[in-house]
């Protein structure tokens, strides 16, 4: 097939690709995202091709390597279409069975199907699963359809559909006025309305402009852009030029991490198979469009997330950010206006487009338009992506999606907003998602971080974790982030070691004042959010550990002791085997008792503990109580 | 370059486009304390001493003003009791690491800033970059630089620049408000004199491979 110089061709193209295709064709598709390749699907990958191979089915049954579906928890995510059946947990030896079974003799391999962890009830089909069910996938949707690095897939599911419409049936200013309508705001963090940002950038007097994608993504456990550089890298780039055409803009640059390998080899295939068949490029589809970006691989500092920082560093300088204004869309890369928006700002940009302002302004808040992806993890039963509309209360998300807390722990806080974001507590779950509501609550939307906690995560702790990351993090150029984090952590570190003075709550909120107020970009303007919302809602825990030395949630290794109690104690010996540290005295049919001196406070010991006993449980804030006297140990 | 009015303090002052609030508050007297500013210099704003509360287009926000430019209208204020709080902050961490500069003991009597407020990790530097900045931007040598980042980040003469550059400059000098370029320095001209002329200086006779470093 050569270049494709008109939309017509292009239109042909798809009805070729389409004539060759049936939904009701059958159809084996593997999850090759990051985190499914982690679990090994590369090599049921290899026992899928074999075994259609060894069944006589390969020109019969197609098989699809597909992007990231987000229930990463559970993969390799196995689906079989035209039903839809989802296996999970693929391993190479399911393989013959799920072939010879489900496509054969049309059955069921029972023992792959989804379990819900509450009900124990099994969902066959994908659409079932509760956790897939009750998100809305406008975004994240295509990824477990298509093979991230075909051209031919993404146009099958209508890949490019919105940049033609744009090129050849909108004018710049029109496609600007479309995404101010749609009211889209900025999936990075600060929410600030993607129109508008791209308004300044058309107005901004210039020959040369430059577009940007940051894929700079860095709080610890979230990977939602990831997943969709991943899975669907041909909607960023459509998303991206759409852009450059309403900006003015000729050239444009993705800013990948180091660490995300996977997401730029697709990327990198995906753009030479755009510009071979002229989608990318000079005179794109022969309409006088010219655009070339390049790939620009971050060295993995956190800090280039930030778009000043993150464009000093594509120009070869230290990631330091630079006061604004000037704004970038005035003086951004080399100087010139530039326009930057994260992974998924870019890929809402398509659905905009072809489903037009008025459908995506339908969706979400009236203050925030259209999904979110949120990186759902922690304490909480189904971990993964989830793409829910704006305005979604948080409880949905974490017990109808995410299934609730394991374990019948009692759920005690969720955390969103990446590092910098805040803690929320149980009385406001039925808050909703969007910008504005959880600004309000003292977190933040961030880029779409979220960390559930059950009873057993001490907050205070969680929030020294989070100034700890900040302390790396930060660049070091303003005082009050690098010396205000670092002041602010010595006092955490002090807390949650039993080392807590009266006024240390103070002295952090007058720091935290001081760092808020002046720092210069947005990592150390939130940096202090951790301290402030945890303050805000578990000032108890905090004072706790200051004042009685006592750590609530029995997390701070330096406040708790592992105590044997004597009357359950059967002097059994597995703790006294499993002990790493030799600090459990005992012997057969004695009671035991732990070494106080010795414990390094691991908790082997209280796993060891056969259930049925529950002898060994922690303490804090009290006197560990003295051990029985030897000669009173022995059991009858 | 067209003028314009903004108000600072109560006061209106005339202003030039390009102007940051720092200069135009300067131009009508008016003094904004300032660390990491230098005339000299591009704005630079690592210090934040200069925050001053400034309200635009409906917005009040705190801005450092040695950065932010004026504008049309605009109200600033440079001493609220907010800004004194902060500043106070600020004076006391970075005299954690430099005590007894002189500069930061001054604006410490202002703001009632206590100089034990926090334990002492006295690096000397306050990481203003005056002296990073004046090298590279002045006389464009580049014999001075950061390395690493966050808490850990420092001031560092690069040796083979520094061992040529430095000896007749040394300009940066008086521009460090603490004694901790000098320090720096004297380790460097250290590391830098070449190895057989420091040996034969400190006649190191040691039966080391260090050829004298060592000694």
């Amino acid at each position: 097939m050569p270049r494709i110089n008109s939309p017509a061709e292009l239109e042909e193209f798809r009805r070729s690709i389409l004539s060759k295709r049936s939904d009701d064709r059958p159809c084996i598709t593997l999850c090759s995202g990051s985190a499914c390749h982690a679990t090994g699907s590369e090599k049921v990958a290899g026992a899928i091709v074999a075994e259609l191979e060894n069944h006589g089915l390969t020109g019969q049954v197609d098989f699809r390597r597909t992007g990231c579906h987000g229930f990463c928890e559970q993969g390799p995510i196995v689906v079989i279409y035209p039903e839809g059946i989802c296996y999970l947990k693929v391993k190479p030896e399911d393989i013959c069975e799920i072939v010879s079974h489900t496509f054969k003799e049309k059955k069921l391999v029972e023992r792959l199907l989804y379990v819900d962890p509450t009900n124990g009830e099994k969902s066959s089909f994908e659409h079932d699963i509760p956790f897939y069910k009750n998100q809305q996938r406008l975004i994240l949707g295509l990824n477990r359809k298509i093979d991230p690095k075909s051209l031919e897939d993404f146009l099958a599911v209508g890949g490019y559909k919105a940049l033609t419409k744009a090129l050849f049936e909108m004018s710049p200013e029109e496609v600007i006025g479309e995404v101010k309508a749609a009211k889209l705001r900025g999936r990075g963090g600060a929410g600030f309305p993607s129109g508008m940002k791209w308004e300044f950038a058309r107005k901004a007097p210039g020959d040369q402009k430059y577009v940007v994608v940051n894929c700079d993504e860095g709080d610890p456990g979230a990977y939602m852009d990831r997943s969709l550089m991943e899975g669907n890298p041909f909607t960023v780039l459509e998303g991206l030029m759409i852009g450059a055409y309403a900006i003015g803009a000729t050239e444009g640059y993705i800013y990948v991490r180091q660490e995300y390998p996977l997401a730029v080899d697709n990327l990198s295939v995906a753009m030479k198979e755009a510009e071979r068949r002229g989608l990318l490029g000079k005179n794109i589809m022969g309409s006088g469009f010219d655009f070339t970006v390049k790939v620009h691989r971050g060295a993995g500092a956190f800090i280039c997330g930030e778009e000043t920082s993150l464009l000093a560093s594509l120009e070869g300088k230290p990631g330091e950010p630079k006061s604004r204004p000037p704004f970038p869309a005035n003086k951004g890369l080399w100087g010139k206006p530039t326009n930057i928006n994260n992974v998924e700002t870019w890929a809402n940009i398509p659905v905009i487009i072809n489903e037009g302002a008025e459908f995506f302004s339908s969706v979400g808040t009236e203050s925030s338009k259209g999904t979110k992806i949120f990186s759902l993890v922690g304490k909480v039963n189904n971990t993964g992506l989830v793409e829910v509309p704006m305005g979604i209360p948080l409880r949905d998300i974490i017990y109808k999606i995410g299934g609730g807390v394991p374990k019948g722990k009692k759920f005690k806080a969720v955390q969103t907003g990446g590092p910098s974001g805040g803690c929320i507590p149980e009385a406001y779950l039925d808050v909703k998602v969007d910008f504005d509501e959880l600004m309000k609550m003292g977190a933040m939307m961030g880029s779409g971080g979220m960390i559930v906690m059950d009873e057993d995560t001490c907050l205070v702790d969680i929030a020294r974790y989070f100034l700890e990351f900040l302390s790396d993090e930060s660049c070091g150029k303003c005082v009050p982030c690098r010396e205000g984090i670092r002041q602010m952590l010595k006092v955490m570190t002090d807390i949650t070691q039993g080392k807590g003075k009266e006024g240390d709550i103070e002295l952090l909120e007058n720091m935290a004042m001081a760092t808020q107020g002046a720092a210069l970009c947005a990592l150390g303007k939130t940096a202090p959010n951790p301290v402030l919302s945890t303050l805000k809602y578990f000032r108890e825990e905090y004072e706790a550990h200051i004042k009685e030395k006592r750590c609530p949630a029995l997390s701070c290794k330096e406040l708790i002791a592992f105590h044997i109690d004597p009357e359950k104690c059967k002097g059994c010996g597995s703790c006294l085997r499993k002990c790493p540290a030799n600090a459990i005295e005992g012997g057969k049919k004695t009671i035991h008792v732990i070494d106080q001196e010795k414990c390094t406070k691991c908790g082997t010991c209280i796993e060891a503990c056969p259930a049925a006993f529950q002898a060994i449980g922690k303490l804090s804030g009290v006197p560990v109580p003295a051990p029985v006297p030897q000669e009173k140990r022995a059991l009858a | 370059m067209s003028e314009f009015v903004l108000q600072i303090d109560g006061k209106e002052v005339t202003a030039r486009e390009g102007m940051t609030i720092v200069e135009a508050a300067k131009s009508a007297g008016i003094r904004i304390p300032t660390l990491c500013h230098h005339d000299q210099l591009e704005p630079y704003g690592a210090c934040r001493i200069c925050t001053v509360e400034a309200e635009a287009n409906g917005r009040n926000q705190l801005v450092a003003a040695c950065v932010y430019p004026a504008e049309k209208g605009m109200v600033v204020q440079t001493k609220t009791e907010k800004l004194a709080k902060i500043r106070k902050v600020l004076v006391e961490q970075m005299m954690a690491h430099a005590p007894d500069a002189p500069q930061l003991l001054e604006l410490a009597e202002e703001y009632g800033a206590d100089r034990d407020r926090f334990d002492k990790d006295p690096s000397f530097c306050i990481l203003c970059g005056l002296c990073v900045r004046y090298c590279n931007e002045v006389k464009k040598k580049n014999a001075i630089g950061y390395i690493d980042r966050g808490p850990r980040r420092e001031i560092s003469f690069i040796p083979d620049v520094a061992g040529k550059e430095c000896w007749d400059c040394k300009e940066c000098f008086p521009l460090c408000p603490t004694s901790a370029l000098q320090a720096a320095y004297v380790l460097t001209e250290a590391l830098a004199t070449p190895p057989e002329e420091a040996a034969q200086e400190a006649g190191c006779a040691c039966s080391c491979s260090c050829s004298g470093s060592c000694g």
